[in-house]
């Protein structure tokens, strides 16, 4: 007690209760601001990241909740009266009336009065396999707007199907497929890069030539062929008795493509956190190496893994959409912001121009790249250890 | 240097070995047939001749082992579709498309790229840096196929500047190898002004203007050359993408090039021809990552490649 006494500039000024109290009451009002906490606080004042990111929480309530909008039907076609339209504000279509004459009547669902079976094969009529959630939302949806449908804003396509609503089923599909994309080829990213670069020396080297070799690999060829391959009628009826459609073949290969430079930015983090204190202090109390790897290692490079996540979803949307383009890509009835920009590059004719049917599908598509892209750049600066607490 | 080569092309073999097995292996197990089996048939006799020269009733391995010594004596055999046609000739012809429109794209690329990026970086947080900034996102984040749909619209039916698809005349590779171009220029605009900004701050470049160097030469000598590294590196992708992305627009235009061909032979199960443009572009990919490297050691003196 003495001692320590000696060596305290408090301990003749204040007795020890009242030291302490001060200490504590210093201690109370310093507050630890966390990384997270930190970055949000950064990203908030940069307008053009949040105005990204609040366009693209907008756009992923919309597509959740798509059902719910008064939208026409993505897939009933009208060939005879609503082919090719221009963007218009009231839609109306041809339909004989019980004394067998046509008459202007506005475009709706004409579900109010159906019920039982013959309800539920216009409701097939009109959306491709409702999930429960969706007819939960269609139901909604029937009780708040009736069988009213908004117009055409986008015009119709070439089949007399309202582009409107198929941007929006679009939506779901494009995201869908880049967010699942994306997580598979950050599981694998991650992983293999964590591993590499925990376990160094000659496991690290061989696994970083293979990526190396990777690199040179024609990918896009590879993906081509292999889902050409893998839709042969033969190898799908296959496949689809293991549950494997073509979509989440898609979300498999697409995965399997992005993951080299994530897993090369993981291993170099790695690397360099690998000799910190707190993995000693892990392994000194018998942590296994894979406890080690994917409970205190990985958490620590969250932060360059979800910059470059919010890179790699745009690159794997646009790999979508050219796969799609292809013909490749998802398949019909379902649609996608690939399938209907191909949709409209396919009818570009010097007789006429459906330019509705380019300029919205490419509208969509580049906003929401356009949105993810500057998220990643505001994250990037956000998240960065340099700018901390400026 | 030497040591480096030879290394390069141990790799070079390591991975077209790879990339030849993978891909004989896939396509002739899951469609062991190939093109033989489909609607339009071939007469008997070709067909007869075509299952000699691929051995279709030999064990795969077998058929594997011959096919590499073909590979390795560069002779790949006749097309199994196209009647008369040897994989080479197909080659030959859609190669040399392939790549002038490849070139010229990535040429139109650096250009815009470059020029775009030292102005922004002169010009910093001007009107035109803020414009050259936005049309660069906007150049990243749309579609080249999208941005090759506005093109046909606005210059080819709209203003009639260019003629709509076809194949022969220079002018029929402008609008393809521009649309070709508009990503790749993007990223390096932006590679080059980020690069560009932080050579400025530095003391020689204040040194190199001190002593009384027009300006001109100063940024384009002195700064340019130490702000380009980024830029080189990120070729290597570029090339990736510039072959990918030429898939697609040859489809578009109509020009046919190697992607046509190969677009057509995948469809078709015409193996022979699938697995050769698979290890072209293979070797055209790894010949350009190390160019890329070699590269490195030309512009920056500190870089050393042997390690």
């Amino acid at each position: 007690m003495d001692s320590l006494k000696k060596n305290d500039p408090y301990a003749d000024a204040l007795p020890p209760i009242e030291k302490y109290q001060a200490m504590y009451n210093e201690a109370r009002n310093i507050r630890g601001i966390s990384l997270w906490q930190d970055a949000w606080r950064r990203l908030r004042r940069d307008w053009v990241s949040m105005t990204a990111l609040s366009f693209l929480v907008l756009l992923a309530l919309a597509a959740i909740f798509t059902p719910l909008f008064p939208l026409q039907s993505p897939r009933e076609q009208d060939l005879a009266n609503r082919l090719a339209l221009p963007p218009e504000f009231h839609s109306t279509t041809q339909k004989a009336n019980e004394e067998g004459e046509k008459e202007t009547v506005p475009v709706s669902l004409h579900l109010k009065d159906l019920e039982g079976e013959e309800f539920d094969r216009r409701v097939g009529e009109l959306w491709t396999d409702p999930t429960g959630f969706d007819m939960l939302l269609l139901n909604t949806r029937l009780a708040i707007f009736g069988d009213y449908c908004l117009p055409s804003l986008c015009g119709t396509d070439l089949l007399g199907r309202d582009l409107l609503s198929r941007l929006f089923y679009g939506a779901r599909v494009s995201l869908i497929v880049g967010l699942v994309a994306t997580l598979v080829s950050l599981i694998i990213g991650v992983s293999y890069g964590a591993i590499a670069g925990y376990s160094g020396g000659i496991v690290d080297d061989f696994m970083m030539r293979v990526v190396d070799i990777m690199y040179s690999v024609p990918f896009i060829f590879l993906v081509l062929f292999l889902i050409t391959i893998l839709s042969e009628d033969a190898v799908k009826q296959w496949l689809e008795s293991y549950g494997i459609s073509r979509i989440v073949i898609l979300y498999i290969v697409i995965g399997a493509v992005y993951w080299l430079t994530m897993a090369r930015v993981v291993r170099g983090q790695i690397i360099s956190l690998k000799n910190e204190q707190f993995v000693d202090a892990a392994r000194t109390v018998g942590a296994s190496g894979f406890r080690i790897v994917f409970l205190h290692l990985v958490p620590n490079v969250m932060s360059i893994v979800i910059v470059y996540l919010t890179l790699t979803i745009p690159a794997v949307m646009l790999f979508e959409a050219f796969l799609s383009f292809l013909g490749l890509g998802v398949e019909a009835p379902a649609v996608s912001w690939g399938v209907l920009a191909e949709e409209g590059l396919k009818v570009i004719t010097p007789v006429r121009i459906y330019w509705w049917l380019v300029v919205f599908p490419a509208l969509a598509l580049a906003s929401t790249l356009y949105s993810l892209n500057f998220l990643g750049d505001g994250l990037r600066d956000a998240l960065d250890p340099r700018m901390k607490n400026r | 240097m030497i040591y480096f080569l030879a290394k390069r092309l141990m790799w070079l073999v390591i991975t077209l070995w790879v990339v030849f097995t993978i891909s004989f292996f896939l396509m002739w197990t899951v469609s062991p047939e190939g093109a033989l089996l489909s609607e339009r048939q071939l007469p008997e006799a070709i067909k007869r001749n075509l299952e000699e020269y691929y051995d279709l009733d030999k064990p795969l391995a077998t058929r594997y082992v011959k096919t590499m010594g073909n590979y390795i004596a560069l002779n790949p055999g006749p097309s199994m579709k196209l009647i008369d046609k040897s994989v080479f000739e197909i080659i030959a012809e859609g190669l040399p498309i392939s790549i002038s429109l490849g070139l010229l794209g990535l040429s139109f690329a650096m250009l815009i790229g470059f020029s775009s990026g030292i102005i922004s970086a002169l010009r910093r947080q001007s009107v035109i840096d803020v414009t050259f900034r936005m049309i660069a996102t906007l150049g990243i984040a749309i579609p080249n196929f999208v941005l090759a749909g506005f093109a046909i619209i606005i210059f080819v039916f709209g203003l009639n500047l260019f003629p709509a698809a076809g194949w022969g005349r220079p002018i029929n590779l402008v609008l393809p190898s521009l649309c070709l171009a508009a990503p790749f220029a993007a990223y390096i605009s932006r590679l080059t002004r980020t690069g560009m900004l932080e050579v400025l701050g530095q003391d020689y470049i204040r040194t190199a203007y001190a002593k009384g160097l027009m300006p001109a030469t100063v940024v384009l000598k002195h700064a340019f050359r130490g702000a380009i590294l980024p830029v080189v590196s990120f070729l290597g992708p570029a090339t990736a993408g510039i072959l990918t992305g030429s898939l697609v627009l040859e489809r578009i235009f109509f020009i046919p090039g190697l992607g046509s061909h190969f677009i057509e032979a995948v469809q078709q199960k015409d193996h022979p021809v699938s697995l050769a443009v698979v290890m072209i572009y293979t070797f055209l990919l790894f010949s350009m990552n190390t160019l890329v490297d070699l590269s490195y050691g030309l512009i920056d003196p500190r870089v050393k490649l042997d390690k």
